[in-house]
C-alpha cells in the first residue's frame, strides 16, 4: 500500500499505545490482555489488506451478506444462553469464559452494506418514493427493535447516526435525515414508557444530583440518586474536576478508595476518558481529542479524493462512525448528551473493539490507496 | 456527493469539537464546585494523601500530628491527636470520613495547604510533578498545654469550663471543657458511642461541646460587672452612692431577697451601704435598686456594647460558639421594650439572661484593659512545612464598651471582693487580684452554678480567668471557682 494515507497508521498506533498505557497504569493483567488483542488486531487489519488488496470494491457484491451480518451481530447478545446482560444492557455475549461485544464488529458490516445499497439506490431514493422509504423503516424499526432487546442505546445511537449521515451523502436530501432523526426521537420516547431503562439514562443525564432520596433499584433502599443510579457518572465528572487543566501526572491519579474499592465502575472501558482526563488533566486530553479531529479529517479527505460513490460512502460512513462514537462516549462522560456505555475508539479497553477499529483503518488505507493511485494515474 | 461530504465532515468536526469545549468546562470551570461536593470520593481520597499540617500548643507541644500509612498502592496520612484529651473541643477533629470539626474545620485550607496564594499554587504543583507529597500548613496556638491540663485537673470531671487569656491582647491560654474527651476515640469502632455515655459529674453534659464557648449557663453575681458598668459609665452612680439595704428589695410589691446567711436563718442584711460596698459583698438588693433606677434596657446596652447579643469573633467555626443574653424557650431574646423586662432580677444575672464563660472572661478582660475590649484568638502563627511565616495572628480590639475612668473604678472595686469581700478565695500573697463571684440559681434548691472572673496583677493586668462550674450541691462561686482560679493566676504569674 504505498499510496495509502500516511497519517492513518501513526495516529492509530498513537491512540492505541495512550490507550494500551493507561490500561496498564489501571490493572496491568489488562494491559497484557489488551496487547494481545492488539496483535490480533493488526494481524486482521494485514489480512484485509493483503485479502482486498486488488480491489474492495468486490464487497459491493456481498452487500446483503453484510447487511444480514450487522443485524445478526446486533442481535447476537439479546439470545437467551449466550447473550449477558452487563449494567442493564445485553451488549455482551460469552462462549465460556470468553466475552466478546459484537455490536463493534456489526458496526463495520453496517457501513459496508450501507455504502453498497446508498449507491446503488441513491438515485431512487432522492426522488422520494413512498415505496423506496420501506428500506429505510426497515432499519429505523431495527434500531429501535435493537434499543428495546437489548437496552443498548449507545450502539442503537451509533448506528442510526452513521446511517443517517451515509443517507444524507448520498441523497443530498436534508428533509430525509430530519425526518428521520424526528422517528427517532418519537421511537425514543415511546420507548422510554416501555422501557425504564432510557427514561433513566435522561434523568441522570438532566439532574446527577438529587436533594431529596429516592427510590434506588440496585439497593431496594432510598438514596441520593448520586449515591445509586448516576453514581458512575458523578464520580467520573468528579474524577475530570480532580485532573483540573495539567492532571495529576500518570500514575498519580486517584481511582480506588481507602478501602480499595475502585470508585468508577467500567473504568478501562467505557470511562477510560475520565481517567485519563485526570491524570493527563485538560492539556493531555484537549490533545488526544485533536489527535481523533486529525484522524477524522484525513479520513473525510479520503472521502473527497475517492472517485467512486461506493469508495466515498464506505469511507464517509468509517470516518463519521469514528467520529460519532467518539461523541457518543465523551459526551456521554461530560454530560453534552445522555451518557450511554460504548468504546472509546482505539484507547479502551476489550477486543473487539480493537480489532472493529483496525478494520476500520485498513478500509480507509485501502480507500485512500486506490484514490491516489488513480489521481497518480490520471 | 462532494458537497454533502464537507457538510458532514463539518459536522462531525464540531461534534469533536463540542467535546474539548464540554471537557474544559468540567476540568477548569466547574473544578471548585465538583471539589466541595460532599459525595465527591476521589476528593476524600485526595484529602487523605496531603500531610496534614502539625497543630502545636504554646511551647510547642504537638497536640496534633499524622500517622503514614500504605494503602493499595496510596500514601495517605490519618490524624492522630497526642495529648488527646486537653483541647478536643477547641482543636475538634479531621476523620478519614473527611469530617472536621473544631479548629481543624477552620484552618482546614491552611492545614492542607489549600489556602490560595501564589507561591503555594506554585509550590504545590511542582510537589506533584515531583510526586512529592503535599504538606499542609503547621499551626501554633496560644494555647498552653500545661495550664490547660491544670485546668482539667481542678474541674476534676465536674462540668465546667476555665478561660484564660491576656488582657491586652486577648491571647487565649487556656480554654478547658469538662468534661472531656479523647479525640483519638473518634476513629475507633463505636467511638462516638463511648463518647456518648460520658456524661461528666453534672450527669447531661455532652464532651464534644465546648461549654467555654457554647455552654450557656446563668451568669448569677458576676453579671453585676455589668450592672455596675451601666450603673458608673451612665454617671447615675458613683462606687461612693449610698443604699440602705433591708436584705431585700421591693420589686412588683413583692420582696425580692439577698442570698441566705449562713449564720442566722434568713437573709443577709447590710444596713446603710456604699455601691462599693454592696460590690465587695455581692449584696442584692443594692443591685436590684440600681436596675430598678437605670433600667433593663439600659443594662442590656451595655451588654452588647461588651458583645453580648452576638457570637464572639473567635477561630473556631462560629456554629462552634453561642451568643450570650437573655434567653426565652431556648431561643436569644431581645426585648423591644422595658415591661418585658425584670430590672432587678436581671441586675444581679438572674432573669432569664444566660452567658458563655467566654463572654463573661471577656467582660473581665475588658475591665482590666481599662475599658477596651481585645477579641480573644487562639491561633498565634501558621508556619509552613519548610518554616516560613504564613501568617502571625496581631491583636485586634474590638471596641471600646465603657470609659477608662469607669473601668479604673470597677477594678477597685474587684479588688475589694478579693481583699475582703466575697472573693477572699483567690488571694495570692504578694500579687493584687481583682475578681467577681458568682453563684447563680439553677432552679433547683441547694444546687447552684459556682461562677469566679478575676484577673491579675490588677495593678497592671494581664491575665484574666473566668471560671464556671455547674450544678454544685451547696457549691458557691468563692468556695468552688475562686480557688480553681486562683490555682491558674498562680501558674499564669509563675508562681
Amino acid at each position: 500500500m504505498p499510496l495509502a494515507d500516511p497519517y492513518l497508521l501513526p495516529m492509530a498506533a498513537l491512540l492505541t499505545a495512550i490507550g494500551v498505557t493507561e490500561i496498564y497504569r489501571l490493572g496491568p493483567s489488562n494491559a497484557f490482555r489488551q496487547a494481545l488483542w492488539i496483535v490480533i488486531g493488526v494481524a486482521a487489519f494485514a489480512a484485509t489488506l493483503f485479502w482486498l488488496h486488488k480491489d474492495y470494491r468486490a464487497l459491493e457484491r456481498y452487500k446483503y451478506v453484510f447487511g444480514v451480518t450487522a443485524i445478526g451481530l446486533l442481535f447476537l447478545p439479546a439470545l437467551p444462553g449466550i447473550g449477558e446482560t452487563i449494567n442493564g444492557s445485553r451488549l455482551w455475549i460469552h462462549f465460556g469464559s470468553l466475552q466478546f461485544q459484537p455490536g463493534e464488529l456489526g458496526k463495520i458490516a453496517l457501513i459496508v452494506f450501507l455504502a453498497a445499497y446508498l449507491r446503488e439506490k441513491r438515485e431512487v431514493l432522492a426522488q422520494g418514493r413512498l415505496k423506496d422509504w420501506g428500506p429505510l423503516l426497515v432499519i429505523w424499526g431495527g434500531a429501535m427493535l435493537v434499543l428495546f432487546a437489548t437496552n443498548d442505546l449507545g450502539s442503537a445511537l451509533l448506528y442510526y447516526g452513521i446511517f443517517l449521515a451515509m443517507l444524507y451523502v448520498a441523497t443530498a436530501r436534508i428533509s430525509f435525515v430530519a425526518a428521520a432523526l424526528g422517528l427517532f426521537v418519537i421511537g425514543s420516547f415511546g420507548l422510554s414508557y416501555l422501557t425504564p431503562h432510557v427514561q433513566d439514562r435522561v434523568t441522570n443525564w438532566l439532574s446527577p444530583w438529587s436533594t431529596h432520596t429516592i427510590y434506588c433499584p440496585l439497593s431496594g433502599h432510598p438514596a441520593l440518586r448520586q449515591d445509586c443510579q448516576s453514581y458512575q457518572l458523578v464520580q467520573s465528572l468528579y474524577s475530570l474536576g480532580h485532573g483540573g487543566f495539567g492532571g495529576t501526572g500518570l500514575g498519580h491519579g486517584i481511582f480506588t478508595s481507602t478501602g480499595g474499592r475502585q470508585v468508577i465502575p467500567d473504568l478501562n472501558t467505557d470511562f477510560i476518558y475520565s481517567a485519563l482526563a485526570q491524570e493527563l488533566g485538560l492539556v493531555g486530553v484537549a490533545a488526544v481529542l485533536l489527535l481523533y479531529m486529525g484522524f477524522v479529517l484525513r479520513g473525510f479527505r479520503i472521502a473527497l479524493t475517492a472517485s467512486d460513490g461506493f469508495s466515498k460512502l464506505l469511507a464517509a460512513g468509517l470516518s463519521f462512525g469514528f467520529a460519532f462514537q467518539t461523541f457518543v462516549i465523551v459526551g456521554g462522560i461530560t454530560r453534552v448528551i445522555p451518557l450511554t456505555g460504548i468504546t472509546l475508539p482505539f484507547v479502551s479497553y476489550g477486543g473487539s473493539s480493537v480489532v472493529a477499529n483496525f478494520l476500520l483503518v485498513a478500509g480507509l488505507m485501502l480507500i485512500s490507496h486506490r484514490a491516489n493511485r488513480q489521481q497518480a494515474g490520471a | 456527493m462532494n458537497k454533502q461530504l464537507l457538510h458532514v465532515s463539518v459536522v462531525a468536526l464540531v461534534l469533536l469539537a463540542v467535546l474539548i469545549v464540554s471537557t474544559t468546562y468540567w476540568q477548569t470551570w466547574a473544578v471548585g464546585d465538583l471539589a466541595d461536593r460532599q459525595d465527591n470520593a476521589i476528593a476524600l481520597v485526595a484529602r487523605l494523601t496531603v500531610d496534614r499540617g502539625k497543630i502545636l500548643g504554646a511551647g510547642g507541644t504537638v497536640l496534633a500530628t499524622n500517622r503514614r500509612h500504605r494503602k493499595h498502592g496510596l500514601t495517605i496520612f490519618t490524624r492522630r491527636y497526642t495529648a488527646a484529651d486537653i483541647a478536643p473541643q477547641v482543636i475538634g477533629y479531621s476523620t478519614t470520613a473527611g469530617t472536621t470539626t473544631g479548629l481543624e474545620q477552620s484552618l482546614d485550607d491552611y492545614l492542607t495547604g489549600a489556602n490560595t496564594n501564589l507561591t503555594n499554587t506554585f509550590k504545590d504543583t511542582l510537589n506533584k510533578l515531583g510526586d512529592q507529597t503535599v504538606h499542609g500548613d503547621n499551626v501554633i496556638l496560644t494555647l498552653r498545654p500545661a495550664l490547660q491540663a491544670l485546668a482539667l485537673q481542678q474541674l476534676a470531671g465536674r462540668c465546667g469550663a476555665v478561660v484564660a487569656l491576656n488582657a491586652k491582647t486577648g491571647a487565649i491560654y487556656a480554654m478547658a471543657s469538662s468534661p472531656t474527651y479523647n479525640a483519638n476515640l473518634i476513629e475507633q469502632p463505636n467511638g462516638f458511642a463511648k463518647i456518648g455515655r460520658i456524661k461528666g459529674a453534672c450527669g447531661d453534659a455532652s464532651a464534644l461541646v465546648n461549654n467555654a464557648t457554647a455552654g450557656l449557663y446563668p451568669p448569677g453575681s458576676t453579671f453585676k460587672m455589668v450592672t455596675a458598668a451601666a450603673a458608673l459609665d451612665s454617671g447615675a452612680y458613683t462606687p461612693s452612692s449610698t443604699f440602705f439595704d433591708p436584705g431585700y428589695c421591693v420589686e412588683y410589691g413583692q420582696h425580692v431577697s439577698n442570698a441566705g446567711n449562713p449564720d442566722q436563718n434568713g437573709p443577709e442584711t447590710y444596713g446603710n451601704v456604699t455601691l462599693a460596698q454592696g460590690f465587695e459583698h455581692s449584696i442584692n438588693s443594692v443591685f436590684c435598686n440600681v436596675g430598678k433606677h437605670i433600667g433593663g434596657e439600659e443594662i442590656l446596652k451595655y451588654a452588647k456594647r461588651f458583645g453580648f447579643y452576638s457570637v464572639p469573633p473567635l477561630d473556631t467555626p462560629p456554629s462552634a460558639s453561642l451568643a450570650s443574653g437573655l434567653y426565652k424557650n431556648g431561643k436569644l431574646f431581645d426585648p423591644k421594650n422595658e415591661s418585658q423586662i425584670d430590672p432587678g432580677r436581671l441586675a444581679f444575672g438572674q432573669f432569664s439572661m444566660l452567658s458563655t464563660p467566654l463572654q463573661m472572661a471577656m467582660v473581665g478582660a475588658t475591665i482590666a484593659n481599662g475599658g477596651e475590649e481585645a477579641q480573644p484568638y487562639l491561633v498565634d502563627r501558621i508556619v509552613a512545612s519548610d518554616g516560613s511565616l504564613v501568617s502571625r495572628t496581631t491583636p485586634h480590639m474590638l471596641g471600646r464598651p465603657i470609659k477608662p475612668q469607669t473601668a479604673a473604678e470597677l477594678n477597685q472595686m474587684m479588688q475589694l471582693v478579693v481583699q475582703g469581700g466575697t472573693g477572699t478565695t483567690a488571694q495570692i500573697p504578694g500579687v493584687l487580684v481583682a475578681g467577681k463571684t458568682g453563684t447563680a440559681e439553677t432552679g433547683v434548691a441547694g444546687v447552684y452554678d459556682a461562677w469566679f472572673v478575676c484577673f491579675a496583677p490588677a495593678n497592671n493586668p494581664r491575665f484574666v480567668v473566668a471560671v464556671q462550674v455547674e450544678k454544685q450541691l451547696n457549691g458557691f462561686g468563692a468556695s468552688v471557682s475562686a480557688p480553681i482560679a486562683k490555682a491558674i493566676l498562680e501558674k499564669l504569674l509563675g508562681r
